[in-house]
């Protein structure tokens, strides 16, 4: 008995150094925001006897730029994940309860776009987007990131459904409900929590995606992720700003993971690990 | 009876639903297909920005120009370097991770948060804490490190460019490799550990012969994940090192070729050349995600 106990506590020491380890980045970024600019620079670091400040956080909501592109973030990040369900809730409804011989074949080249790496189409969509008025446009990024995570949704949902028994869809078609009624009254309903880990995942997808957001805008629509990166040079010097910024940036998504992290990460398999 | 209205009723329904695949499959097409198709053009043509007029076809003379580039081999190298330096770290912490979280530990919820969260970070916000905060010789919190133990700080972004990025990205990935594994860990039947541990089984020898076995599955999915989004690593090297043979790797050649060079047609060549490369990643993955759907 004594053994088992002392095994749990080795056990748990060692879980929770390791884990701290880990987070540990984090945990330094969120004190450092807390610090003066030369405190956080300061050799030997000071660890927690230093003169706690909200300045760093007062300053960026001040400056205006961080609103700017925290706005653009929630529109672009809303916005192209309402547009992926709105595509994929009816196309996984087909796809679970109106299937046919190609289904499976559909399914597996929806997968297979997602193996495109994005440099592969990059050059055309740049030149298209110039073209059209859509480089710097929320609008652009919106129809993009949705097509990035449509297939990743697609195959959520479609696991998804698959448990929702197919007798309530009929029985609800007997009774005469129109094929709008049946998705939006009966099917939600039954899928909510299916639906809403989707939308977090592909929310969350959206919000960190750093490749078209760093290429595709430049002012107008920037997003959080290029309000950090303008400070790789030299704003980057200013260590205290930079892990203010950083946690202003991240917190939305971190508290989304947090709260659904399980579907998140498993989503992410396409259904493969359970 | 059932099985006749069954079929009637599957009938009935693929109008509306071949109707309602429509759009997705239409937005893809337009997104990744078509785009994909004029980027094998512009691999086959003379295309410059600055020179407008001179586009032509000009067969495979963009990839002789790519390969011939001093550039290309290493971004080649880079890639699999940094693919194979994730892999390795990601997996290896993961797995250790996973078997301490999933231990007889007192708070595991709270573990699993502290673990997850550099998931959730973007990559441009844990690239510049790591590179400033962390990595920096002169203040950094890794040189304190080294001063405490007596060594010299390293100065992780002159001298080993590639290996600080690889660091900085397998942070990202552990808390998925930790979180896949440790789920399915938890799956593993406990009976059949307890019985092994009964007959005498070593810890080792439970991990070699029960545990591994079981994972091989979870891990080789994590390998194929990671890699998919591990060939299109660009926003790390754009706010740390900014390019530079050391540390670009194809993602970003393609940048540099196409927004710094304005080549559009070396560019496509090496766009294609990650897609080939993603391609036979990507019969490996489709095999084994459509193995489950089966099951």
């Amino acid at each position: 008995m004594r053994t088992r106990r002392r095994h749990r506590a080795i056990a748990t020491m060692f879980a929770w150094a390791a884990s701290l380890t880990i987070a540990f980045p984090l945990l330094w970024t969120l004190l450092t925001s807390f610090k003066t600019e030369l405190e956080a620079v300061s050799f030997p670091p000071r660890f927690l006897s230093f003169d706690w400040t909200l300045a760093n956080y007062r300053g960026i909501l001040a400056e205006g730029d961080y609103l700017h592109s925290l706005v653009n973030s929630v529109i672009v990040a809303g916005g192209s994940s309402a547009l992926v369900l709105a595509l994929a809730i009816p196309a996984a409804w087909s796809m679970a309860f109106a299937p046919t011989h190609r289904t499976r074949g559909i399914l597996l080249w929806m997968l297979s776009t997602k193996m495109l790496p994005p440099v592969g189409v990059f050059i055309p969509i740049f030149l298209f987007y110039r073209d059209w008025g859509l480089l710097d446009s929320r609008t652009g990024l919106v129809l993009l990131l949705a097509a990035a995570n449509l297939p990743i949704a697609v195959w959520m949902l479609f696991s998804n459904f698959r448990e929702v028994p197919g007798e309530i869809l009929e029985a609800s078609r007997m009774d005469g409900a129109s094929l709008w009624q049946e998705l939006v009254s009966v099917l939600a309903p039954l899928a909510l929590p299916g639906i809403a880990s989707t939308f977090f995942l592909v929310f969350t997808l959206a919000w960190n995606e750093s490749f078209w957001t760093l290429n595709l805008v430049t002012t107008e629509a920037t997003p959080l992720t290029a309000f950090i990166a303008a400070f790789s040079s030299p704003q980057g010097l200013f260590w205290a700003r930079l892990s203010a910024a950083s946690i202003l940036s991240i917190v939305p998504v971190l508290l989304i993971g947090w709260l659904c992290q399980r579907q998140l990460v498993r989503g992410l398999t396409f259904g493969a690990v359970k | 009876m059932t099985a006749g209205v069954a079929i009637r009723q599957r009938s009935y329904l693929q109008g509306p639903g071949r109707l309602l695949l429509a759009p997705a499959i239409l937005l893809l097409l337009a997104a990744s297909i078509a785009p994909l198709l004029v980027t094998i053009k512009f691999s086959l043509s003379d295309y410059r920005l600055l020179f407008p007029d001179s586009s032509g076809f000009v067969g495979l003379s963009n990839y002789a120009r790519l390969v011939a580039s001093p550039d290309f081999v290493p971004a080649l190298v880079n890639t699999l370097m940094l693919i194979a330096v994730v892999l390795a770290a990601s997996i290896a912490g993961g797995l250790g991770l996973a078997l301490l979280l999933d231990g007889p530990v007192i708070g595991r919820g709270g573990l699993r948060l502290l673990v997850i969260s550099p998931f959730f970070v973007m990559p441009p916000v844990s690239a510049l804490l790591w590179k400033n905060l962390l990595m920096q010789p002169v203040s950094g919190f890794f040189a304190w490190l080294a001063a405490l133990f007596g060594l010299p700080a390293y100065d992780w972004f002159s001298h080993a460019p590639l290996l600080s990025i690889a660091l900085i990205v397998a942070w990202q990935w552990l808390p998925f490799a930790a979180l896949i594994l440790l789920t399915s860990l938890q799956s593993f039947d406990r009976e059949l550990r307890e019985a092994a541990q009964l007959d005498g089984a070593s810890a080792a020898a439970i991990l070699r012969h029960l545990l591994l076995p079981h994972l091989a599955r979870p891990i080789a999915i994590v390998v194929m994940i990671e890699t998919i989004f591990l060939i299109g690593v660009f926003a790390e090297i754009l706010v740390t090192t900014g390019g530079g043979t050391a540390s670009t790797d194809l993602a970003f050649l393609v940048y540099s070729q196409a927004m710094l060079q304005y080549d559009i047609g070396a560019a496509s060549a090496a766009g294609l050349v990650a897609v080939v490369f993603a391609n036979i990643l990507a019969i490996f993955l489709i095999r084994a995600v459509g193995r489950s759907l089966e099951a």
